[in-house]
């Protein structure tokens, strides 16, 4: 699995410019705040097009801008996970799980709800509504609803930042078996060492919009 | 409190013209509230203009302008009577059209603000998990605006009950045909000894609007009570 990104988009008072070929199986995008990174995963999840530049996931050109291509981010099979849980408050948490089956097929033998909720923890959660749920519970929800929907390419924007240590260090290890499970190629956005060297094999390093280092 | 029949006749006329002015205009009102809610268009400063100008203009004009339009002799009503058989001005139907005109900026409004509060990126996140933009708004923003369009309704219900001007002027005072409740009141101060039957209409005016006004109450609270229940 490859995503190459090669754009240059003005933001604000500052210039993203990337050219990147990511292959592990998680990349971390790290760096200082401001630097870049959730720019970047917009841009890959279809949510911000990019002044000038490719997207190209597995071959599939996702966003070409001398060609005007650009597909849009409902139809480019990703899954996001965003800091703030982002879940809708209109739906109970089975609703919420279930909402990405309702416009994609799910693919034979790959991502099965039942064994989401269950290495996630949040069977006993199902019945209640978003608005009743704790800063962990609801974050462990995004990451299953994100997954359930059996996207190619999962995109993660700080997904622990929000909480405080102990239920970061209660959810990464669910993250890691998710990981270990299903080998879903990830991009993971964080600037917490941590969980960049416990979940990544593949660290790329932004700073004011330009890529500083890549290992 | 006993009611004369043409008393009876302008109360349900009233409350049909009201109705029907309403859930017609409902599905218009959601989709230009959407569109000054979440677009940018070329216009869009026209469009605003235009869906609020009943509310500033004399009723007296939009009623004419209506006639004029609207009218057997006016481009559209001669091309609905021609192609359809529907002819607008001085039938009932035409005041549900002028009432549905001078509600729909309230209407408008109420479903735009409630569109507004709406999150932008729990719309995003719909579209990242395979929802496309019409789906989104079917799933998350309609069903999240759902307060502010029963508020809008029943804000532009209780307007089209009382409006007056524009209807007069568009489809005169005909009893059984365009009599409602407030033109009924209007002949009655213009007569002797109207004063008992203008009594009578006016307290039905203010219990029609205020079971309006709790009932929008009632709907409030049971929403921010359960949830939408979806």
């Amino acid at each position: 699995m490859t995503t190459e990104v090669s754009v240059r988009h003005r933001q604000g008072s500052f210039i993203i410019e990337a050219d990147l070929r990511l292959e592990g199986l998680v990349t971390a995008l790290s760096g200082p705040s401001g630097a870049g990174k959730t720019s970047l995963l917009n841009i890959i999840a279809g949510l911000v097009r990019p002044d000038e530049g490719r997207v190209v996931f597995n071959g599939e050109v996702w966003c070409d801008t001398s060609a005007g291509v650009f597909v849009p981010a409902h139809k480019r099979r990703i899954g996001y996970v965003f800091q703030e849980g982002r879940l809708f408050p209109h739906f109970n948490v089975r609703r919420n799980l279930m909402y990405g089956r309702w416009f994609r097929k799910a693919r034979e033998g790959r991502i099965a709800p039942q064994e989401v909720i269950e290495l996630l923890g949040i069977g006993h959660l199902l019945e209640r509504r978003p608005g009743n749920l704790s800063g962990g519970e609801a974050q462990r929800v995004a990451i299953g609803r994100a997954l359930i929907s059996d996207p190619d390419l999962l995109l993660m924007d700080e997904p622990l930042a929000s909480l405080d240590a102990a239920r970061r260090a209660e959810i990464l290890p669910h993250i890691e078996k998710l990981r270990d499970r299903f080998h879903l190629p990830t991009i993971y956005v964080s600037h917490m060492r941590e969980e960049i060297e416990r979940l990544a094999n593949e660290i790329v390093t932004l700073d004011a919009g330009k890529v500083i280092g890549k290992i | 409190m006993t009611f004369t029949d043409a008393e009876i006749t302008a109360i349900l006329l009233s409350l049909r013209i009201a109705l029907v002015a309403t859930l017609a205009s409902i599905p218009f009102a959601i989709a230009v509230a959407w569109l000054l809610a979440r677009r940018d268009f070329w216009g869009k400063a026209v469009l605003n203009g235009l869906v609020h100008l009943p509310l500033v203009l004399p009723p007296v004009v939009t009623g004419y302008l209506l006639l004029i339009t609207f009218g057997r002799r006016g481009p559209v009503g001669e091309m609905l009577e021609a192609c359809c058989g529907v002819v607008l001005s001085f039938r009932w139907t035409g005041a549900a059209l002028a009432a549905a005109i001078m509600a729909f900026p309230l209407t408008v409004r109420a479903i735009r603000l409630s569109m507004e509060a709406v999150d932008p990126r729990t719309e995003a996140a719909a579209s990242t998990l395979g929802a496309s933009g019409f789906l989104v708004f079917l799933t998350i923003t309609l069903p999240l605006s759902i307060p502010g369009i029963l508020a809008g309704a029943i804000l532009g219900f209780a307007k089209a009950l009382g409006e007056f001007g524009a209807t007069i002027t568009f489809v005169s005072n005909i009893p059984g045909e365009t009599q409602t409740i407030a033109s009924a009141i209007y002949g009655y101060t213009q007569s002797p000894g109207g004063e008992a039957g203008t009594w009578r209409l006016m307290i039905v005016s203010i219990v029609i609007a205020m079971i309006a006004l709790l009932l929008s109450e009632l709907c409030a609270r049971r929403i921010s009570r359960r949830g939408l229940d979806l």
